[in-house]
């Protein structure tokens, strides 16, 4: 019996035409598409994009140059030089950040004491030179000053876990 | 002057407008084709497919053949130039020039000649002559074992396709495509001979090097098998030639098992609607099942494919053959 079932299988193409079925069904399901330029998808208030740095509501940069995220990038793609500036507060002088070297672990977020460096929801940056990946001070608070308001708000919703 | 005119000219103007009418829809089909393949097989694996370039994409098509048009022709320099160039051609031209004894409608043909289906299992045996043309004169490894494999494969598939062929004119007792259309005016020779059909089908796929016994582009093993030193419009016309080669693999089917253009019943709805529209019809849906199988089915071992062309195909469709002739002799059936 299990033969002439099996060879009835065979004979009738059971299996090739159930496959078939398969396909059919899922051709009138809906799609998952994401039409990516024009539709994005959800991020989470952890995201790790682009780096920025941040500054005080009164337009004091944040950063106090203590190096810390200096000293834990594993992937050593932050250089930082600081000088007492006229006022007598400590400040970066340099705040270097290679972008084709980072790997977006976020360790520097995750050191700094004073939530200077973040990394931000943005991770559309590509450029079409190696260059302009080598982030410099001024690049980094101008990315600052553009993602403030998102960067603010993700860092008040993962607040409670931290 | 005149006779020349009336003798020759004129006649020859009519052919070549003929030639247009045909194919300049046809390669419209082919474009069109290609998308609908990137479409549905996109519909089957839940994506939406190409809908960037023009409404729902339509323009794809012409956005590819631009793109491969503009591209640079690279010719390697271990090739053999004047072969690596005729490949192409070859393999573009045989698909093309089968739709001469095609009927689009009762006298709606070309060129109505008495052998035409055997001109049509000859020219899509040549169709075999590009690709090995190609893997020889590309001088590349990957190139030549998919050419070597692509003739195997075309050649083993052929004989099936021969003994169906052998089983339809049985029942019709004519080679002319016209007839073994009316030859169905009653009953489609996809119902009795509904074995028969899969199997031709099948071969089909095979016979024009689709999924799932695409082995000789097998980009896993071969890259891209025979053409994969060709680039620009050499590359375009295989694509075009093995689509085209599709399409008329299609209409050799409905012809043979579907009624080509005869309505499904013979009654008021049904009749309405004119020959060529049924014709198109057909065509659509069997390019629909050449599409659906590829989104389904995972290609062929190579030892599968032979085994099951020479130890399921050959013998299955011998047998049919034997039987169809027994029954026809035994009933008296038999077209005299």
């Amino acid at each position: 019996m299990t033969v002439l079932d099996r060879s009835a299988r065979t004979l009738f193409l059971t299996e090739l035409l159930s496959g078939l079925a398969l396909t059919l069904r899922y051709f009138f399901k809906p799609k998952v598409t994401l039409n990516y330029p024009f539709e994005k998808g959800p991020l989470s208030p952890r995201f790790k994009g682009e780096h920025v740095l941040r500054r005080y509501p009164n337009g004091e940069e944040r950063c106090i140059a203590c190096k810390l995220c200096e000293a834990i990038c594993p992937a050593l793609a932050i250089t930082i030089e600081s000088e007492p500036r006229a006022d007598g507060s400590r400040r970066a002088t340099r705040y270097d950040i290679d972008m084709t070297k980072c790997i977006y672990c976020g360790f520097c977020q995750e050191s700094c004491p004073v939530d200077a460096i973040v990394e931000g929801p943005n991770f559309e940056f590509s450029t079409e030179t190696r260059e302009e990946l080598l982030y410099d001070k001024e690049k980094l608070l101008a990315n600052g000053d553009r993602w403030e308001t998102e960067i603010a708000a993700n860092l008040a919703a993962d607040m409670p876990y931290r | 002057m005149v006779d020349l005119w009336q003798g020759y000219a004129w006649p020859g103007l009519v052919i070549v407008a003929q030639i247009f009418a045909i194919l300049v829809p046809l390669l419209l089909t082919v474009a069109y084709l290609t998308y609908a393949e990137r479409k549905v097989i996109a519909a089957m694996q839940m994506r939406k497919g190409p809908n960037v370039v023009g409404p729902f994409g339509l323009l794809q098509p012409v956005a590819d053949g631009i793109k491969l048009l503009f591209k640079e022709t690279v010719i390697p320099s271990g090739a053999n130039r004047v072969v690596f160039i005729a490949a192409p051609v070859v393999t573009f031209v045989l698909s093309l020039i089968g739709w001469a004894v095609i009927p689009f409608d009762f006298g709606v043909v070309l060129s109505d000649i008495n052998v035409g289906i055997l001109y049509l299992f000859a020219i899509s045996s040549l169709g075999v002559y590009g690709v090995i043309m190609a893997g020889w004169a590309s001088n590349s490894k990957y190139a030549f074992l998919g050419a070597l494999r692509s003739a195997a494969q075309m050649v083993s598939y052929e004989i099936a396709i021969g003994f169906v062929i052998i089983t339809v004119l049985l029942c019709v007792g004519s080679l002319n495509l016209t007839d073994i259309v009316l030859a169905q005016k009653d009953l489609w020779f996809a119902i009795p001979l509904l074995p028969m059909f899969v199997i031709f089908f099948i071969s089909a796929l095979a016979e024009t090097n689709r999924a799932p016994f695409d082995l000789p582009e097998a980009e896993a093993e071969l890259v891209a098998g025979y053409s994969v030193e060709y680039s620009s419009l050499t590359f375009a016309l295989f694509f075009l030639g093995e689509y085209a080669n599709m399409i008329l693999m299609s209409a050799l089917t409905v012809i043979l098992f579907l009624g080509g253009w005869l309505p499904p019943l013979d009654v008021a709805p049904f009749n309405w609607i004119p020959g060529p529209v049924w014709f198109a019809v057909k065509i659509a849906g069997l390019l629909f099942l050449f599409l659906w199988v590829r989104a389904t089915f995972p290609r062929y071992r190579y030892d599968q494919l032979m085994r099951l062309g020479w130890k399921v195909f050959l013998p299955a469709s011998l047998f049919w053959v034997v039987l169809t002739a027994g029954v026809l002799v035994a009933t008296g059936w038999a077209p005299v």
